[in-house]
């Protein structure tokens, strides 16, 4: 199976952002590598979603990545970028494998309530953490990506081009995913479960294995906002930073890779100028602007491009 | 023996205004079926509309308990039930038949655009109504105090529980309404009113939240965010109760609230835990809540 | 939603491609070339605007930035900053609001920094925060003061700074200074208890509490320590169990809306009839509280701020100014904003600079610095000349309807016997009995 178009797409989408990283301002390049990391994390929300699980606790691995990264740093001496990305990986897939066993009976707004309550007893145990920081957390040391080392780790051009490379890998993986027999049983599972047993396949495990990438990805997206913050601190696993995750999921909707990404970049811009001009009133523009979305695109941004599309043919 | 009745009585105390705070995000998700983020902005605007009118009372020169009482209420419920006529008429109207955790987004839509609301027009100076609150003094049980105040908030919580049980039991429209949680298209097709009975019920619902922000006012300082503070906690509560059972949220109320003050007087430092490892202990023994019912899944 | 075909996919990202770009282009069109004019210093000012910590710091703070801003620029303030403007230009500030926590607050610096082009950013009231942006702020070689967050941490993390400057206390001193006071005016205390906002502020200030009662009372017996989530508001369950421990001495560094709720609720319960009750934050409540904390109970205002100002030509300037401005006398962290401009004020007027003062120039005459502010002469005396040493005072709450809110029997603690001297570790200093302090 050769390279589908919208591959090519997203590997010309990931070769552009790396060109322009040239020209653009450093706030924006920031920004943008912002805005692919929490993608990564909403990548995982719309992997539940197809399953037509909503998780309000992906902050869970959000954080835990974010910490693997600040601790293996700090406590073990690891500097390189891919190892600490990796450590996350691995203490996230070890948990949600425990996690996942039980949270795979779960439905709706239990689900939901679930693993928000999760969520929260990290919360819980990282404020009760005082040689961790407590909620003032903890800065990030420098790293160093392979042989390369961006001046102490802080290069805002070296993590841009970093989160870019990860995020095609992770974009490219489940743009196959969501076509596999995987990803399409996960949809039949959302539309009707138990006919999904009738055929034969076991929905518990599909959602198992479904809901254990979730939350890997999830934490390579933690991993990647903390190498570029420089700086962990426990409200990466409050139940507000996950709503934020559900939020733009929502407003990119479940019809393709891409937007999650464009979504991203779309909420922290709308954010940080709502910020800037109404400093006092910038909750209210981000709700009106949320309210808008949903109730003229109810399947997300990504439906501009679909009926654009329909249209035309 | 001292501490004992000690977390028997802050128990009851909290699980009251949790039931409080919970009762109207039951009687929503009941009858529409749409989890209410909102509901703290709403439990904000009661708790400012009554911390406002008291201090417009007492500045005023009054000094006359009962009147603040009744002021308290009189404002939650108008400001709560105009604002839940506004929300469900002006934005919820539009999106029925959505999925769920849509609504649930919508809501907290709503909630970002009240935050910023309510900080226009009360500021963000914290507002201090305690003149209620000391005017019922205390009583002394033991070394124990109790506020008159707390007492009466258990009452209100009573009361309000009764009332919504007589309402959804004994009266038309609650008879009207359980046919609409019954089946929705079914009571339609017999001629019911399906979106009035939407309006009439998250009214309701938003009063619930205002008068339990109301009843709080004069214990707490009125500050910005006050109504995100109790969401989370209020979610919990019901979905330990099981969603949309009134009976459910009392009784997780009641678990909620006695296990927060055993572990205030033994174990201060796991409170921060306490609400989500009642909540999920509940949930991996009965995965729909104590008292809700597993839904029949679709072929 | 169906499967688009290939075809379709095609067409689909391409369009987003050019949405993303056209996004992008116009970020770098409208906004990064946006060049600062040659007369004026811009300075970002980073307080709460939204959530609990809003109403009782991040608002008076900025209004005390208005304040003095337009004092500044006017040239109205007294001796030695009558001159208008910093360094001859006029002052002008982007306001951000610091809710969000600390990512978003690393993306707003940078925003601030490289959009819109700031020449120094004052701000950071959550400790969390100045330990994100201090890194942050030499990295991008920013003048940049935090005027209130307490981390003693920050300079642990921001080691050798260049850039990042901090013109007030941090929270050791708060608690140091409490135990020192209760010594000298409590010294017949027997049972003491706690109670602490459940996050890093709360346990250190214990910590750094109960440590220094070990060194300087210990008799004192540690009876109970209640740690409320923050922003809970009601505080019934914790105040019984406090009743059931029987203290003398409460102590608490709860601030804002939650103290203030604590000590009306405690009040109404009898707590505070059987213990007094000792805020390391009290002073934000001084014109507040009216009879709702008994007399008696001992305030702090984290250093010599809000109503521990001493009498000099500019707190009673800016008493007077802010009073009448926004109805009601400064408290502390507007005493603390005012405090931080007049640093960047100094600064900037003694950087012999031509024009706009560059970031190295504002921070190589801050360094080490003894300037003229509303709390004495502030002496950048710790972190290497990067914070401020100054005095820790407490005192007495005292109210009737007559004369309004006093602060009685204020005593005030050298700041070198609060602080521990530059470098040490706060925790050891204090383990070690204050070796060095100087409390005379």
């Amino acid at each position: 199976m050769g390279l589908q178009k919208s591959e090519i797409m997203l590997v010309a989408a990931a070769l552009a952002i790396g060109l322009l990283s040239f020209v653009i301002p450093d706030w924006l390049a920031f920004t943008t590598t912002l805005a692919i990391a929490s993608a990564l994390v909403v990548l995982g929300v719309v992997m539940l979603m197809r399953a037509g699980l909503v998780s309000f606790g992906q902050g869970l691995y959000y954080c835990i990545g974010g910490y693997a990264v600040g601790m293996g740093g700090r406590f073990l001496g690891v500097t390189d970028a891919l190892l600490l990305i990796g450590m996350g990986v691995v203490v996230t897939v070890a948990l949600a494998m425990v996690l996942g066993l039980l949270l795979t009976r779960y439905r709706e707004i239990f689900f939901a309530m679930l693993t928000l309550a999760f969520s929260m007893i990290l919360y819980g145990i990282l404020v009760k953490s005082h040689n961790l920081g407590s909620t003032d957390g903890f800065g990030v040391g420098d790293w160093t990506l392979l042989w390369f080392d961006p001046e102490g780790g802080k290069g805002s051009r070296t993590v841009l081009w970093l989160a870019t490379g990860v995020g095609l890998a992770v974009a490219l993986f489940l743009n196959r995913y969501f076509g596999s027999s995987m990803g399409l049983a996960c949809e039949a599972i959302r539309e009707n479960e138990v006919r999904v047993e009738y055929m034969g396949m076991s929905r518990r495990q599909i959602l198992y294995i479904n809901y254990v990438i979730a939350a890997a990805i999830g934490s390579v997206g933690g991993s990647l906002t903390s190498l570029a913050a420089g700086h962990v601190d426990p409200t990466m696993a409050y139940w507000t930073i996950s709503g934020e995750f559900v939020f733009i999921a929502l407003l990119g909707g479940t019809g393709h890779v891409a937007a999650s990404f464009i979504a991203a970049m779309i909420f922290i811009m709308v954010r940080t100028y709502a910020v800037e001009l109404f400093p006092n009133s910038w909750q209210m523009i981000l709700g009106i602007v949320l309210l808008m979305i949903i109730l003229f695109l109810p399947k997300g941004i990504w439906s501009l491009f679909t009926r654009k599309r329909r249209v035309a043919s | 023996m001292l501490t004992v009745w000690a977390i028997l009585i802050d128990g009851l105390i909290y699980a009251s205004w949790l039931f409080l705070v919970a009762a109207g995000l039951t009687v929503i998700y009941g009858v529409m079926r749409i989890l209410n983020m909102a509901h703290g902005s709403l439990y904000a605007l009661g708790a400012y509309a009554a911390a406002s009118a008291i201090g417009w009372y007492y500045n005023g020169g009054g000094d006359q308990l009962w009147i603040a009482l009744t002021l308290i209420a009189v404002c939650a419920i108008a400001i709560g039930a105009l604002a839940g006529l506004i929300m469900e008429r002006g934005v919820l109207r539009l999106m029925y038949g959505r999925d769920e955790v849509l609504m649930l987004i919508v809501t907290f839509a709503m909630l970002l655009v009240l935050e910023d609301v309510m900080k226009i027009i009360w500021g963000t100076t914290p507002y201090f109504a305690y003149q209620p609150y000391a005017a019922m003094g205390r009583f002394n049980i033991g070394v124990l105090t109790v506020s008159g105040y707390q007492l009466m908030v258990v009452g209100v919580s009573v009361a309000v529980g009764l009332a919504l049980w007589f309402w959804l039991e004994r009266t038309k429209i609650g008879k009207i309404l359980r046919s609409i949680i019954h089946d929705r298209e079914v009571s339609e097709a017999m001629g019911v009113n399906v979106r009035r009975m939407f309006t009439i019920t998250f009214m309701i619902g938003a009063a619930l939240g205002a008068i339990a922000g109301g009843v709080t006012a004069p214990i707490i300082s009125v500050v910005p965010g006050v109504g995100v503070e109790v969401i989370v906690v209020a979610f919990a509560v019901v979905v330990t109760g099981g969603l949309g059972s009134i009976t459910g949220a009392a009784i997780g109320a009641l678990i909620v609230g006695l296990a927060r003050a055993i572990s205030i007087h033994t174990m201060p430092e796991l409170e921060l835990f306490i609400v989500y490892a009642v909540m999920a202990a509940v949930l991996i023994f009965r995965p729909h809540g104590l008292f809700g019912q597993a839904v029949a899944r679709k072929i | 939603m169906g499967h688009p075909t290939p075809q379709a996919g095609l067409r689909r990202t391409l369009l987003s491609t050019a949405t993303s770009v056209a996004l992008v282009s116009a970020g770098v069109i409208g906004f990064g070339q946006a060049a600062h004019a040659e007369d004026t210093f811009k300075v970002g000012l980073v307080t709460f605007l939204s959530g609990g910590a809003s109403g009782p710091f991040g608002v008076p703070a900025a209004q005390a930035a208005e304040t003095v801003i337009r004092a500044i620029n006017a040239g109205e303030l007294p001796a030695p900053y009558d001159t208008a403007g910093v360094n001859g230009l006029q002052l002008e500030s982007v306001v951000i609001d610091e809710a969000g926590g600390p990512t978003k607050q690393v993306e707003e610096y940078r925003n601030l920094v490289q959009r819109q082009n700031v020449n120094a950013v004052i701000g950071y009231i959550s400790s969390g925060d100045c330990l994100a942006v201090g890194p942050v702020a030499e990295e991008m070689k920013t003048f940049t003061i935090a005027f209130d967050c307490g981390t003693p941490r920050l300079f642990d993390e921001v080691d050798n700074p260049t850039y990042l400057f901090r013109t007030g206390l941090d929270a050791v001193a708060d608690n140091v200074g409490a135990a020192h006071y209760l010594n000298d005016a409590k010294s017949d205390a027997k049972r003491l208890a706690g109670i602490q906002q459940n996050y890093a502020w709360g346990q250190d200030s214990w910590l750094d509490f109960t440590l220094s009662m070990e060194q300087l009372m210990p008799d004192v017996e540690i009876v109970d320590n209640q740690t409320p989530q923050i922003f809970q508001g009601s505080y019934g369950t914790e105040i019984s169990a406090l009743q059931t421990s029987r203290p003398d001495i409460i102590h608490s560094s709860m601030w804002g809306g939650d103290m203030e709720a604590f000590v009306a609720q405690a009040n109404v319960r009898g707590l505070l009839d059987q213990a007094t009750a000792i805020l390391t934050t009290g002073e934000s409540g001084l014109h507040r509280f009216k009879d709702q904390a008994p007399n008696g109970t001992i305030l702090g205002g984290r250093g010599p701020f809000g109503g521990f100002m001493p009498e000099n030509e500019l707190s009673e300037w800016f008493s007077k100014a802010y009073e009448e401005e926004h109805g009601t006398p400064p408290s502390y962290p507007a005493s603390k904003m005012a405090q931080a401009l007049l640093g960047l004020k100094y600064a900037a007027d003694n950087s012999g600079a031509e024009g706009v003062p560059t970031s190295e120039q504002l921070a190589e005459a801050l360094k080490g610095a003894s300037f003229e502010s509303v709390s004495g002469t502030v002496d950048m005396g710790l972190a290497g000349g990067h914070q401020a040493l100054q005095p820790m005072l407490y005192g007495e709450y005292h109210y009737s309807d007559e004369t309004g809110p006093e602060l009685r029997n204020v005593r005030s603690y050298k700041g070198a016997c609060v602080s521990p001297p530059d470098g040490q570790n706060a925790q050891e200093w204090i383990k070690a009995g204050f070796p060095g302090a100087d409390c005379n």
